[in-house]
């Protein structure tokens, strides 16, 4: 799925226009991609969670030259999926009916 | 950052919305996500990122207090994967560096 085809599933099945669906699908990820640039983590219940890791400078080697190259200090997010959401994706499959009651 | 604070940041930004109206709108966004994944399809949120459901095999792991050995079940896992955009926001002296790197390299040997 697209951003696109996402706009067009949330303007489906919440009756706004798909214009209006855009302008609200650009605002989460604008606003979730200002929160990491501020540092700031990110917390959707039951989806998951952004993290801003920091990585230190160190010198690398490229494998093929082995000329030294100096990777600088960068930030990388990272997402940790949520409770729910890893449930969701792994019970997927279908599964022949083992049961296992969930809390 | 909160689901609430992004219900707000709609709200403020995008207008035109009720509170609630905006909050509705948001969890369909989250949802619809969540049923995609459910259905181990990805999403590729150009500018973001893409998430990717993965399917592992059934492997060996290891208790590491006792070192013994346990079954771990084949399992699909959800992954995130950055796109360059958000890296390069968050890295904004990376690529002068790296153009910086470049020039000075380029004084003793230019191509490639």
């Amino acid at each position: 799925m697209t951003k696109s085809e996402l706009i067009d599933r949330v303007a489906r099945s919440t009756d706004v226009t798909k214009s209006r669906a855009e302008q609200v699908v650009n605002c989460v990820f604008d606003s979730m991609t200002q929160a990491l640039e501020r540092d700031e983590g990110i917390e959707i219940r039951g989806f998951g969670s952004f993290t801003v890791r920091h990585y230190k400078s160190y010198t690398g080697r490229n494998p093929r030259t082995e000329e030294q190259v100096h990777v600088p200090a960068k930030r990388q997010p990272f997402f940790k999926v949520g409770k729910e959401l890893k449930e969701l994706v792994d019970s997927a499959p279908p599964k022949s009916d083992d049961a296992s009651p969930e809390g | 950052m909160t689901k609430a604070e992004i219900i707000d940041a709609v709200y403020e930004k995008v207008g035109g919305f009720s509170k609630k109206e905006a909050s509705e709108i948001v969890e369909a966004v989250f949802d619809t996500m969540k049923d995609v994944l459910a259905d181990g399809e990805k999403i590729k949120i150009s500018g973001f990122g893409n998430f990717v459901v993965h399917e592992k095999k059934e492997r060996i792991g290891r208790n590491p207090q006792t070192g013994e050995p346990i079954p771990i079940s084949a399992r699909k896992v959800l992954t995130f994967k950055a796109s360059q955009v958000l890296k390069r926001v968050l890295n904004p002296d990376k690529e002068r560096l790296k153009r910086e790197a470049a020039a000075r390299a380029g004084v003793t040997g230019d191509g490639d």
